[in-house]
């Protein structure tokens, strides 16, 4: 094995591996380079196996997206509609209510909720959907409300954000997903969401969560039109701001879905891209936990090859995915707990049931 | 494990005691890495290939009956079609208009046609010039039983009508304990071998399949691979070798829920292993019709060297709950992505 990746002119940068050193960005540009992914998923695989062993994670989980009005539009997203557009809708707090009511016999632990940057909905309808999920489901644990929505609450509050994230805190709110970061780079964010929170203010916004003790993930839409060098550019931002706070549980790459969006005209990602950007992410993350595979963008099949590429996590039973199957994904839009486990083990893995925190609830 | 990997880079065969160890105690990367060193030495080019055809499946009528299938229709409860020869024709136009070379041509074992209408059939494709890369051997048993006349002598009339080559299907497991269970109904595995050794005899090229996961033991890989590396060192008549997991839906095996479906990982290493041990075959493809494009693609490194076929028509897989479809630039795409160069080739493997 060793031999093989010598000569593809990597072994140094398995030594580094071997030694737990930090990969440099070049060494990061030399593998987004390389078509070789069986080296890229033996290094990822050294460091997975490092960190989590054959630990493979997934969770009880279920989506609310309490709205898909939004005033950014960003150009690679089919979820987001302007308001008064004909498949526009947002959710009463009793709507969101009565969809957690309606899985109350489901042994979910964590509702993920996002939605868009509305125009008009007031700082209280958040608390007081958080609220309302907590009343109808008190021991579930709330992961809300990406970092471009929080600096949207904050200025709709009149607060800074750590007085937002207080108020939020005390409604329900358990941790912050890692929606919105997309690439950071500002050329990117020129190009595709010109509206959208800066990515070094929603840097920023993940660091103050974390000192205040609220857990965060971090994403990046990949597969559009940013360079390797603007993905380096991001992962980098992440690896500097986890050795800052420490707060980030899992990075998830986001593999771009063109349809329906204003981007259609570009292919979706390929599997080699995919699993590439995987092993990539490990490598580079060497202070991030946990990688996840999310397998409604991926698919099912390569989620699972991914755990050989760097991923410790598969997420979870997902019910109602809707964002990544309006710009067309073709994966189921939940799955059981039983067939996540049945791939995590076909993998040679042990799976264990997490909650949002990581904290193992059970062996299967 | 250091013994086989010897073997291996010095370039020799493996046996079965050291195919059984690799499938117990290689993981994913060592089958990778062990594959993609024998693909490269095989095809040191850049070339990835792939055929341009579509499967046409003259009758879903079939007196087999196997479990795994999702395709057939029992003759006594009717429903089942018979193409029309004018049918046929569109589809070959069409076929032909997209850069076609080939028709792939497979149907149920039809209980009522005999040896004269495969031969019309054979010769109506024949005469639009395009390959008929035609009849598994479990089809070629059957219309010889119907008929009344021996394997070799219904092989030579269709040679005779058109036949350019033959594809690998119908062999699932080629273990007769397999066959019992599944397909008690079809040509057993030392029939199905006997009809692909006399077609080589014959100067027919044909591929090999292998369709996994479902009731076999592991062991019972083995003895399918077995069989054709045996019967490849005398002929040297495969082109190519093809495996799949089984696909579930709406097949009678599939309601046991132990059958279910089985994941890339474990797709990946069965191909890989494959490719290892098949040592006198030349071409391992990929199996997009069941993976999808992104493990297709990622097969490319665990002992694939081709994508397939276009398959502008496919209907069985798609009858057990997958239907993915890739066109040619797709394919072309997803090649030189993976840093390959995509070519168009023959059955034969020459390239067009």
């Amino acid at each position: 094995m060793k031999k093989y990746i010598e000569e593809a002119g990597f072994g140094h940068i398995l030594e580094k591996v071997n030694a737990g050193q930090r990969l440099s960005r070049a060494d990061g540009l030399q593998l987004y380079n390389s078509h070789d992914v069986l080296s890229l998923g033996y290094m990822a695989n050294i460091v997975r196996n490092r960190i989590n062993g054959d630990n493979t994670y997934f969770i009880y989980n279920q989506h609310v997206n309490y709205s898909n009005i939004c005033t950014n539009l960003c150009k690679f997203c089919a979820f987001g509609k302007e308001k008064g557009a004909e498949q526009a809708y947002e959710m009463s707090v009793e709507d969101v209510k009565e969809k957690v009511r309606r899985r109350l016999d489901e042994p979910i632990t964590e509702i993920h909720m996002v939605g868009g940057i509305h125009p008009d909905l007031p700082f209280q309808y958040y608390v007081d959907i958080l609220r309302g999920i907590k009343e109808v489901r008190p021991e579930v644990h709330i992961q809300a409300f990406t970092c471009v929505e929080i600096a949207h609450f904050a200025e709709l509050a009149g607060k800074p954000v750590e007085a937002t994230l207080e108020t939020l805190k005390d409604a329900g709110l358990g941790s912050i997903p890692g929606g919105g970061a997309e690439v950071f780079s500002p050329r990117i964010r020129q190009i595709t969401c010109e509206k959208k929170l800066p990515g070094a203010e929603w840097l920023e916004i993940s660091k103050i969560a974390h000192q205040y003790g609220l857990h965060t993930n971090a994403t990046m839409l990949y597969g559009h039109i940013e360079s390797y060098d603007e993905r380096l550019e991001h992962l980098d931002a992440l690896r500097n701001a986890q050795d800052e706070t420490n707060g980030f549980l899992a990075f998830i790459p986001l593999a771009f879905h063109p349809k329906n969006t204003g981007m259609s005209e570009i292919s979706s990602t390929t599997g080699v891209d995919d699993l590439k950007n995987m092993a990539v992410a490990r490598l580079m993350l060497d202070n991030f936990p946990h990688i996840k595979a999310y397998w409604i963008m991926l698919g099912q099949k390569l989620a699972q090859v991914a755990l050989s590429f760097g991923a410790d996590d598969m997420d979870g039973t997902v019910k109602e995915e809707v964002i990544t199957h309006m710009a067309g994904a073709e994966t189921e839009q939940t799955v059981g707990s039983h067939t996540l486990i049945r791939l995590i083990r076909e993998a040679g893995r042990t799976p264990f049931e997490r909650d949002t925190l990581y904290n193992i609830i059970q062996r299967p | 494990m250091k013994d086989i990997l010897t073997t291996i880079s010095q370039g020799k065969r493996i046996d079965d005691d050291d195919f059984l160890y690799l499938a117990e105690h290689a993981d994913l990367h060592q089958l990778g890495f062990l594959a993609n060193t024998i693909r490269r030495r095989k095809h040191p080019g850049a070339a990835v290939t792939y055929v341009i055809d579509r499967n046409i499946n003259y009758t879903d009528v079939c007196i087999s009956g196997c479990t795994f299938c999702a395709f057939y229709k029992k003759p006594e409860e009717g429903g089942g079609h018979l193409l029309s020869f004018d049918e046929l024709e569109a589809k070959i136009v069409e076929t032909k208009a997209l850069g076609g070379t080939q028709v792939l041509l497979q149907g149920g074992l039809h209980p009522d046609l005999g040896i004269g209408y495969y031969e019309d059939l054979v010769r109506f494709i024949h005469d639009r010039d395009i390959h008929v890369h035609g009849f598994s051997p479990p089809e070629i048993h059957h219309f010889a039983a119907v008929s009344g006349i021996s394997t070799a002598e219904v092989l030579d009339r269709l040679v005779q009508a058109g036949l350019g080559s033959i594809p690998g299907g119908g062999a699932e497991i080629l273990s007769n304990r397999v066959r019992g269970l599944t397909s008690p109904n079809k040509c057993n595995a030392d029939e199905w071998i006997k009809v692909m050794e006399e077609a080589h005899g014959k100067g027919l090229r044909t591929t090999a399949t292998m369709m996994f996961g479902h009731v076999e033991k592991f062991s019972e890989r083995l003895e399918h691979l077995r069989r054709l590396r045996c019967l490849q060192d005398k002929t040297g008549g495969f082109t190519a070798f093809i495996c799949w997991p089984f696909q579930p839906d709406n097949t009678r095996l599939g309601l046991d829920r132990t059958n279910a479906r089985t994941g890339g990982h474990e797709y990946l290493k069965m191909l890989a292993l494959s490719r290892i041990y098949l040592d006198n075959f030349d071409n391992i493809q990929a199996s997009w019709v069941t993976q999808g494009p992104k493990i297709a693609q990622v097969s490319l490194f665990f002992g694939a060297n081709d994508f397939g076929s276009t398959m502008i028509e496919e209907n069985v897989v798609a009858a057990a709950g997958v239907s993915f479809k890739l066109q040619e630039k797709e394919i072309r795409r997803l090649v030189e992505d993976a840093g390959f160069e995509p070519r168009q080739r023959r059955m034969d493997y020459t390239l067009v």
